[in-house]
């Protein structure tokens, strides 16, 4: 499985070249147009993220979460882990600064950091996601969309404390 | 929404360690607009590595073929859509780049989906059915290729970055499934 996860990235990109190759693809050029593009992306997302960034640090530095979560007392997991559970689905940026900061203070491959990450990576921000795309139709009534969306980030949280566990 | 959760920060954050004294708080936030920049120069080259392979794939046909190749999975999953819609498409490419990491790039062909849904709803200000489940399978997607994560561990010399992968494979998964099973559920309890 290691192995598997190991190979995966270059594999990925053999693939698409090799198949790019056979389709006579300029691959060169494609490829620096990617390139331009996650520049781009990259700069659209700057303003958003480091304004996240700096509000999160904010709200983590000045201890609240922490001795809110410290209030909540759950032994079933790790409490480390509540403030990226109770963020993620609002904030795709300040859950990564979260899981920084844990991976910074943990260790990247503790239990909590693993936990952090597999969470982080599964699920997406669900709140922010709904907004975005019934905003671009002009939706008003969303129905049961959000319960939805929460109900699987919350069946996401338990099952990676499971897999973290057994595996 | 981002906007009130981004004034919520700074007010709780800054009334709480006025009101327990912990005047840290001033140098803490001079020192993360650095760290800010920090975390974006290492995850700017990743974003660029990722969109330059993707865009050949894209130039090649390959995301279109396997994009074609979840059609038939779709046509289960949205019993609505006609089957000859172009939004198999887009759903389908949606979907293949939100597995290998680049939501980014996946939301163009995310909004592309949704409008043609807009074309068939009736009721224009109300969501479909497929409309539900498409955000469903966007907010819980299956991911298997999480760069952001594995770029962030790389930084925390991780001794082995990628060993996450197998677990959010798998976490991803169930968890898309239990969204696509409860979100079945209501429509199957509306009947009944």
């Amino acid at each position: 499985m290691i192995y598997i996860s190991k190979i995966i990235i270059p594999l990925i990109t053999i693939i698409v070249i090799v198949y790019a190759l056979i389709k006579k693809v300029n691959i060169y050029d494609e490829f620096l147009e990617g390139v331009k593009e996650g520049l781009h992306l990259s700069l659209e997302i700057f303003p958003s993220m480091f304004a996240m960034i700096i509000s999160v640090t904010v709200l983590v530095k000045s201890n609240f979460i922490d001795d809110l979560t410290s209030l909540i007392n759950i032994n079933l997991f790790p409490k480390e882990i509540l403030p990226i559970a109770i963020l993620r689905p609002i904030s795709s940026s300040s859950s990564v600064m979260i899981l920084n900061t844990i991976l910074n203070t943990y260790g990247p491959d503790s239990l909590i950091g693993k936990i952090a990450s597999i969470i982080t990576g599964s699920t997406d921000t669900t709140i922010y996601i709904i907004g975005m795309y019934y905003s671009s139709i002009k939706i008003k009534y969303i129905r049961h969309s959000l319960l939805i969306g929460l109900l699987a980030d919350l069946s996401c949280i338990i099952i990676s404390i499971i897999v973290t566990n057994i595996l | 929404m981002i906007n009130y959760l981004f004034a919520s920060f700074f007010i709780i954050g800054i009334i709480y360690s006025l009101l327990t004294n912990n005047l840290a708080i001033s140098s803490e936030m001079l020192s993360s607009a650095k760290s800010g920049l920090d975390l974006m120069f290492s995850i700017i080259p990743i974003i660029c590595l990722w969109l330059g392979i993707m865009n050949i794939a894209k130039k090649s046909g390959l995301l279109d073929k396997v994009a074609k190749l979840l059609t038939p999975i779709l046509i289960v999953i949205f019993p609505e859509i006609p089957k000859n819609s172009p939004c198999f498409t887009y759903i389908g490419t949606n979907i293949v780049l939100n597995m290998l990491g680049v939501g980014s790039a996946a939301t163009p062909f995310g909004l592309k989906a949704i409008k043609e849904m807009q074309k068939l709803n009736k009721q224009k200000d109300t969501a479909t059915r497929s409309m539900i489940t498409f955000l469903v399978m966007n907010t819980a997607s299956v991911t298997i290729m999480p760069t952001t994560i594995i770029s962030l561990r790389i930084m925390y010399h991780s001794i082995s970055p990628e060993s996450i992968i197998p677990y959010i494979i798998i976490t991803s998964t169930l968890s898309c499934l239990i969204g696509l099973i409860i979100d079945r559920l209501f429509y199957v309890v509306k009947k009944v």
